[in-house]
């Protein structure tokens, strides 16, 4: 039953993601991919698209993978599935828990979490760089993706350029306009 | 009646323009529901965002759900909560539908050939950053470095693993950790 697993599947990524937006990554690639829900290509282009529409990624992974799995009513359950955690955590400490928050071992098994959000984050990126760049981490396969390696150095450069000189951080959305059109312009270049 | 409707439209508003994350939705959520509709203080806005860090689930979802309670209870929280998401869900399903047809252009493959390396850019910038607030204390970075390296391994071997179970094995080894620092703090 496919409402069923993507409920199960969305309310589980809802209930630990703790540390925000990038944190759900790792664990969202995992569902979809386990469960041959989307490929790893399709999977981090969604990223891309989250980046550039509002909203929490969170609530948008689920929605676009429970509509492309089971329409609408797809794309409803796996939302309410990853809503439901937070929903019902956060109305149990406004109405009774706030003290959970406040308790020790609360407080430190949170911080203990972080450095692994700290990892999974990291790790996510640098897979996803490593694979545009074209290397793969399980198969050892390298050919050099040169306009990818192009972007990746005119990126960073931008972000510095833009801090050392113009006193101002590029956000999400700018760093993702500028990545498209550099995609656009050196793929038309070089191919 | 009309109050509940006033918290959907809120938050509808603050959900349609938060691009780029939970953080950005801090500065939108000060700005109306603080300074301009006066539903909570700033200093009760800094105790939910403190709540909404230590709680699992997006900061928007958290945000809505608690200032929604403290307007007009659980309803308040059901239709603050329903205003914050509805936006990204009827977004995200319409492009859903079109995505097949919007990906097979070739300036679209080429434009996503840029974005993701810009997203990649984007999520190793927050691992570092985040990284760097790290506690410089052996167990903490022994933590990190021991997960990272496990990931590695299990990414070349092609090992399925659940990272709830990292997350679980890192909260595990924090209770445990900064408890036997407390008590050799009141030792001493």
């Amino acid at each position: 039953m496919i409402y069923l697993e993507l409920f199960y599947e969305f309310f589980l990524i809802g209930l630990f993601t703790f540390g925000g937006g990038y944190a759900m990554i790792p664990l969202v690639r995992e569902t979809v991919i386990n469960n041959g829900w989307l490929t790893l290509e399709e999977f981090y282009s969604f990223i891309g698209v989250c980046e550039s529409t509002p909203g929490p990624i969170a609530v948008n992974m689920a929605t676009y993978v429970g509509s492309t799995q089971g329409g609408i009513l797809g794309g409803f359950v796996a939302t309410l599935g990853v809503v439901l955690p937070s929903f019902t955590i956060i109305l149990l400490i406004a109405i009774c828990l706030k003290k959970i928050v406040e308790n020790k071992h609360f407080k430190n098994f949170i911080k203990g979490v972080r450095p692994v959000i700290v990892a999974l984050i990291l790790f996510a990126g640098i897979t996803l760089l490593i694979k545009c760049l074209g290397f793969n981490l399980s198969s050892f396969d390298i050919y050099f993706n040169y306009i990818s390696i192009l972007i990746f150095s005119l990126i960073i450069g931008l972000y510095f350029l833009f801090i050392k000189v113009f006193k101002k951080k590029l956000s999400s959305i700018q760093i993702i306009l500028i990545s498209a059109f550099l995609g656009i312009v050196l793929c038309l270049i070089f191919e | 009646m009309k109050h509940l409707f006033e918290l959907f439209i809120m938050f509808f508003k603050i959900g349609l323009f938060t691009f780029g994350g939970g953080y950005a939705m801090i500065y939108q959520i000060k700005e109306i529901i603080v300074e301009k509709k006066k539903w909570i203080t700033e200093e009760e806005l800094l105790e939910i965002i403190t709540i909404a860090e230590s709680t699992p689930g997006p900061i928007a979802i958290n945000m809505a759900t608690y200032i929604g309670y403290k307007q007009k209870k659980v309803l308040g929280s059901v239709f603050s909560t329903l205003g914050v998401v509805l936006p990204s869900f009827i977004i995200i399903f319409i492009i859903s539908l079109f995505i097949e047809e919007f990906m097979s252009f070739k300036i679209v493959k080429y434009a996503f050939v840029g974005i993701n390396v810009g997203v990649s850019f984007l999520i190793i910038k927050t691992g570092f950053s985040m990284l760097k607030k790290i506690e410089k204390k052996i167990i903490p970075i022994s933590v990190f470095l021991l997960i990272f390296l496990l990931l590695i391994i299990f990414e070349i071997f092609t090992i399925k693993f659940s990272s709830i179970i990292f997350i679980l094995f890192g909260g595990i080894i924090g209770i445990i950790y900064y408890s036997l620092i407390n008590r050799n703090e009141v030792n001493n």
